[in-house]
C-alpha cells in the first residue's frame, strides 16, 4: 500500500530542462514544490570531472547519461501491419535520466522555430492549397504564435547565456545573423563562438553562391556569463567532448549551470532522486488530478497529494504517463479520434561529408553547436512550388569534436575493414568536415504512440509503443535539401564527397537525433491536441504537460530552444492567470 | 599521390620515432625516469583473461589482425590488446547488456528494429566463435586459429556477407558485434585495456584527453599535433593539468608527426 505524503503544491514529474525552471519560478512564488525524477543526483563538481569525463567508450558506447533501458524502454515497428518489439540498446535516439535530463548531454544548439513553423497548416493551405499535402499529413497550427512566444524565446536565451548574432532586430536585418529569423527584442545575451576552419570554408563558399551565413546559436558560451538567478556559466574551451557528454567547464546551458545550484537552495523546493513516478491519479470524476504515485530505491510507494502537477519528463514519457493515467483520451489511428499519442514526429538530419587531401580540421575540437549555418532553405523561407514537398532545414558546417570510435568517415567505397580501411580512417580522420542538414518532419495519421499489448516494464507497466515511418515528403525534401548541400560542398572542392540524403524506410539503429517531436500536442482545438496554448491539459485543468510532445509538427531546427520557450509561456500562464483563478484556461 | 606517399612516409616515422606508450611531458629527469619505470611496471603486469577461453583467445587474435591488421602504418588491434579489450568488455556490463532491456519474447524482427537476440553479446561470442570453428574444421580440417591467413580472410568475408550459416547466431550479427568491438578495443582509452600505446590514437591523430582549444580553434589548417594523452596519464601524474584538470599537451615535431 502506497504511504500517503503530506499535500504541497506542485509536483514536477522529472527535472530536467522544463522541471527545473518551472520549480524554480514557482518556488519563489512561495509555493511548495517537490521535483521528482527517476534517475540519480549529478553535478558539474563531482559527477562531470576530468579526466574520466573525457572517455568516449563510456559515455558514447556505453551511454552512461542516458536512460537505463533495463528498466523501461519503448517498443518499436515501422507500420501497424508489424509487431512492435523493444528497443533493447538505445540508438536512433538518446534520452537523458537523472537530474538535469538530456539539458547535460545535449548539443547545445538553441534555435528559435520560424513564425512559418507555428502555422504550418494555415500558411501552405494558403500558400499551396491542399494538393501540395497528403491526405495523410496531419501537420497542424500551433495554437500560439511566435509573437507570443517572443518574450519566452528571449528570456530562456537569456537564463542560459546562449552566443549567437541577431539577424533580426525588432524588424531590421542585421548583417552576419540569420534574415530570416523572426523578429527578435534583444540581441543574444553572448557573442558567437569562434569559427572553426570547416565553417569558414562553408561560410565563403555559401557566401559565393548567394546564402547569408550566420553563427548557428549555441548554449556552449563564448564567454563567462552570470545569468537572472545569478549562476555563473563559463567560457567554452573547445575540448570537443561536448554532445553526448556532460561539461567540466560548466560551461553548457544546463540545469546544472543555470538553474539548479539557486533552486536546491530555495526552502520551498525539495528533490526527491531515484524516484519513479507511476501514475497520476484523479478525482472520481477524472477531472481533477489529486496526487502522483510514486516507488522509491528502497522499494517504497507513495502518494504524493498536489494541486498542480507539471509532466516535466521527455517526450516519451509525457505520453507514457498520461496513456497509463488516463489524462486525456488516447488516439485511436482507426477512427483518427483522441488525442494521446497523436502526431507523433521525429527529425530527418542528413549529410555530406567532404575530404581533402591537403587541408586539415583538427576534427576532435570543437563544441556541439560549434557551426555557420545557412536558412535559405528551411521551413517556408524558399518556393516550394512544384516541389512536391513542404518543409525544409538549415544546413550548417562546424566542429562539433570527432572521437575515433563513432566519427571516422571513409570515402564511399572504402572497405568496412582491414589494410584499405585503415589506411582510409588514418588519412582522413582530421581531413574531412561534414555539412549536415537538420530536415524537419512532418505528421501523418499513421505514426503515432499508444501502449504496448506484450512488453512491460520493471513495474508491470506497459511499454510505449512508437508506430513511425517518414513518407515521401520527408525523402523529397531530404533528396532536395542534401543536393543544395552539396552544391555548396561542390564550391569548396573537396577531393572525395559522400552525399547521404536519408532514405529509405526509418531505423532505430543508427543514431540521428533526439528530436523526438509530437505525443501530447499543443493546440487550439481540443479534439486535435492534448493541452491548449498555456500547455494545459484539455480534460484536467491542473496538469500541464511541457517539452516537444507539444509540437504538432518537428521543424527543421534543433528543438530545445522552443522547448524554452514553451517552458515559460506555461510558467506565465500558470503565473498570471492559473493561480489567480484555478480552471481551464481556454 | 605525392601528398598520400608523403603521407605514408611521415606516418611510418610516427610509429618509429615515439617510444612505446611515450606520455605527455614531465618535469624532470627524475619524473621521465618514473614515468619510464611505471610503463614497465605496467607493461611487465600479466594481463589474465576473465571471460574467454584460450580457444576463444586464439580465434579473436587471428580475427582481430584481419579487421584492423599491423601494416607499414602502425600496430594493429592484436598488437593493440584488442583480444584483451573484449575480454574484459563481455565479462563486464557490456557483456551481459547491462542497462539494455532483455525482457522476452524475442522474434527476429526486421532490420529497423534493432537487437532482437535472446543471447547477451557474452553469449552471442561463445556461439559465434564456436560455430565458427565447426564450420572452418569442417570446410578446411583445422579451427580458424590454425588456418592459413588467406583462408582466414576467407571465412570472416563468408561472415560479413552472410554467406557462411552459421547454426546458432546469424552470421552478420556476429561479424558486426565483433567488428564494432574491434574499432572500440582500438580507439577507447587504454584503461579498458586496448589501445596499447595509444596506437588506435597515433593512427589517426588524436590527442585523447583534451586540452583546452579556445587558442587553436581559429587557427585554420594548421594540424594539431599532440602526444596524445591517456586518463590513466593525468590520473598516474603521468601528464600536468592545467587548474580544470585538462592536459597540458606535449607538441610533437614535425618528423614525428604524420597524422
Amino acid at each position: 500500500m502506497a504511504t500517503k505524503l503530506k499535500p504541497v503544491d506542485v509536483v514536477t514529474i522529472g527535472v530536467g530542462l522544463t522541471g527545473t525552471i518551472l520549480a524554480q519560478e514557482l518556488a519563489s512564488t512561495g509555493l511548495k514544490v517537490v521535483g521528482i525524477e527517476r534517475g540519480r543526483w549529478r553535478d558539474t563538481e563531482h559527477d562531470f570531472a576530468m579526466p574520466g569525463v573525457h572517455d568516449e567508450l563510456k559515455y558514447v558506447r556505453n551511454k552512461e547519461l542516458m536512460q537505463d533501458l533495463s528498466r523501461e524502454t519503448i517498443t518499436f515497428r515501422n507500420n501497424a501491419s508489424e509487431t512492435a518489439l523493444p528497443m533493447r540498446q538505445l540508438g536512433s535516439f538518446l534520452p537523458g535520466e537523472g537530474v538535469g535530463g538530456a539539458a547535460v548531454h545535449w548539443g547545445g544548439l538553441t534555435w528559435r522555430f520560424l513564425p512559418w513553423d507555428f502555422e504550418t497548416r494555415s500558411q501552405t493551405l494558403a500558400r499551396y492549397g491542399a494538393k501540395q499535402v497528403s491526405e495523410e499529413c496531419t501537420m497542424q497550427d500551433w495554437g500560439v504564435s511566435y509573437a507570443e512566444l517572443e518574450p519566452h524565446f528571449n528570456r530562456f536565451e537569456y537564463l542560459y547565456g546562449v552566443s549567437g548574432k541577431a539577424g533580426n532586430l525588432n524588424g531590421k536585418i542585421i548583417p552576419g545573423g540569420n534574415p530570416f529569423e523572426g523578429a527578435r527584442s534583444q540581441e543574444y545575451p553572448n557573442p558567437p563562438l569562434k569559427t572553426a576552419y570547416s565553417s569558414a570554408l562553408f561560410a565563403k563558399a555559401a557566401q559565393s553562391m548567394g546564402y547569408k551565413p550566420f553563427p548557428v546559436p549555441t548554449a556552449a558560451n563564448s564567454r563567462a556569463y552570470k545569468n537572472e538567478y545569478g549562476q555563473t556559466i563559463a567560457a567554452c574551451v573547445y575540448c570537443g567532448y561536448c554532445q553526448f557528454f556532460a561539461c567540466e567547464m560548466g560551461a553548457k546551458g544546463s540545469p546544472q549551470t543555470a538553474v539548479l545550484p539557486v533552486l536546491m537552495k530555495n526552502p520551498n523546493y525539495e528533490l526527491r532522486t531515484l524516484c519513479n513516478v507511476t501514475k497520476i491519479n484523479l478525482d472520481s470524476e477524472k477531472k481533477r488530478a489529486v496526487s502522483v504515485t510514486y516507488v522509491d530505491s528502497r522499494g517504497r510507494e507513495f502518494e504524493q497529494p498536489a494541486e498542480l502537477i507539471l509532466l516535466t519528463s521527455y517526450v516519451l514519457n509525457n505520453t507514457r504517463l498520461m496513456l497509463l493515467s488516463g489524462v486525456g483520451k488516447p488516439y485511436d489511428p482507426a477512427t483518427n479520434t483522441g488525442v494521446v499519442g497523436r502526431n507523433y514526429a521525429y527529425q530527418t538530419p542528413s549529410s555530406v561529408t567532404c575530404f581533402f587531401e591537403d587541408k586539415n580540421f583538427n576534427a576532435f575540437m570543437g563544441a556541439g553547436g560549434l557551426g555557420i549555418a545557412i536558412d535559405e532553405f528551411n521551413g517556408d523561407n524558399f518556393d516550394h512550388s512544384g516541389l512536391e514537398f513542404i518543409g525544409g532545414g538549415f544546413i550548417q558546417a562546424g566542429s562539433n569534436g570527432a572521437r575515433p570510435i563513432e566519427v571516422r568517415p571513409v570515402p564511399q567505397g572504402t572497405p568496412r575493414w582491414g589494410s584499405e580501411w585503415k589506411k582510409a580512417a588514418a588519412k582522413y580522420f582530421n581531413r574531412n568536415f561534414s555539412i549536415t542538414i537538420q530536415g524537419a518532419c512532418q505528421s501523418y495519421r499513421g505514426n503515432y504512440l499508444d501502449l504496448d499489448p506484450t512488453y512491460r516494464d520493471a513495474y508491470g507497466l506497459p511499454l510505449l509503443r512508437m508506430t513511425f515511418d517518414r513518407r515521401d515528403n520527408e525523402t523529397k525534401m531530404s533528396d532536395w535539401l542534401t543536393n543544395k548541400a552539396a552544391e555548396i560542398a561542390k564550391a569548396i572542392r573537396p577531393s572525395k564527397m559522400n552525399v547521404n540524403p536519408r532514405r529509405g524506410k526509418y531505423t532505430i539503429v543508427p543514431y540521428q537525433s533526439t528530436h523526438n517531436t509530437g505525443g501530447t500536442v499543443m493546440g487550439a482545438d481540443p479534439n486535435s491536441s492534448v493541452v491548449n496554448k498555456y500547455l494545459q491539459s484539455w480534460d484536467v485543468h491542473n496538469v500541464f504537460v511541457i517539452g516537444a510532445g507539444n509540437f504538432p509538427q518537428n521543424g527543421g531546427y534543433n528543438p530545445t530552444g522552443t522547448v524554452g520557450a514553451l517552458t515559460f509561456q506555461a510558467l506565465e500562464a500558470i503565473k498570471t492567470k492559473y493561480l489567480k483563478r484555478p480552471g481551464a484556461l481556454a | 599521390m605525392s601528398n598520400r606517399r608523403q603521407f605514408l612516409k611521415s606516418a611510418a616515422a610516427l610509429g618509429a620515432a615515439i617510444p612505446a606508450g611515450a606520455a605527455a611531458q614531465t618535469k624532470s629527469d627524475h619524473d621521465k625516469q618514473h614515468a619510464h619505470n611505471m610503463r614497465q611496471a605496467a607493461a611487465a603486469q600479466p594481463r589474465p583473461y576473465m571471460f574467454l577461453s584460450q580457444d576463444e583467445v586464439a580465434f579473436l587474435d587471428a580475427a582481430v589482425s584481419h579487421l584492423i591488421p599491423k601494416d607499414e602504418l602502425g600496430p594493429g588491434a592484436k598488437e593493440a590488446g584488442v583480444t584483451y579489450f573484449i575480454d574484459q568488455q563481455l565479462f563486464g556490463g557490456y557483456g551481459s547488456m547491462a542497462r539494455k532491456y532483455t525482457q522476452g519474447p524475442w522474434p527476429e524482427g526486421t532490420p529497423q528494429q534493432g537487437y532482437q537476440s535472446p543471447l547477451t553479446p557474452a553469449a552471442v561470442y561463445r556461439a559465434g566463435i564456436r560455430d565458427t570453428n565447426a564450420y572452418c574444421q569442417k570446410t578446411y580440417g583445422k579451427t580458424f586459429g590454425a588456418l592459413a591467413r588467406a583462408q582466414q580472410d576467407e571465412v570472416l568475408k563468408g561472415l560479413d556477407g552472410g554467406k557462411i550459416e552459421l547454426e546458432q547466431v546469424r552470421s552478420p550479427f556476429f561479424f558486426n558485434m565483433l567488428l564494432a568491438n574491434t574499432i572500440e578495443g582500438f580507439f577507447a582509452d587504454p584503461v579498458y585495456g586496448g589501445n596499447r600505446d595509444k596506437a588506435g590514437w597515433k593512427l589517426v591523430g588524436f590527442p585523447g584527453v583534451a586540452a583546452v582549444y579556445t587558442s587553436f580553434i581559429e587557427k585554420h589548417n594548421v594540424p594539431y599535433k599532440a602526444q596524445p594523452v591517456s586518463i590513466a596519464d593525468i590520473t598516474g601524474r603521468l601528464a600536468k593539468v592545467d587548474e580544470y584538470g585538462h592536459p597540458i599537451h606535449v607538441m610533437l615535431d614535425d618528423d614525428q608527426a604524420g597524422a
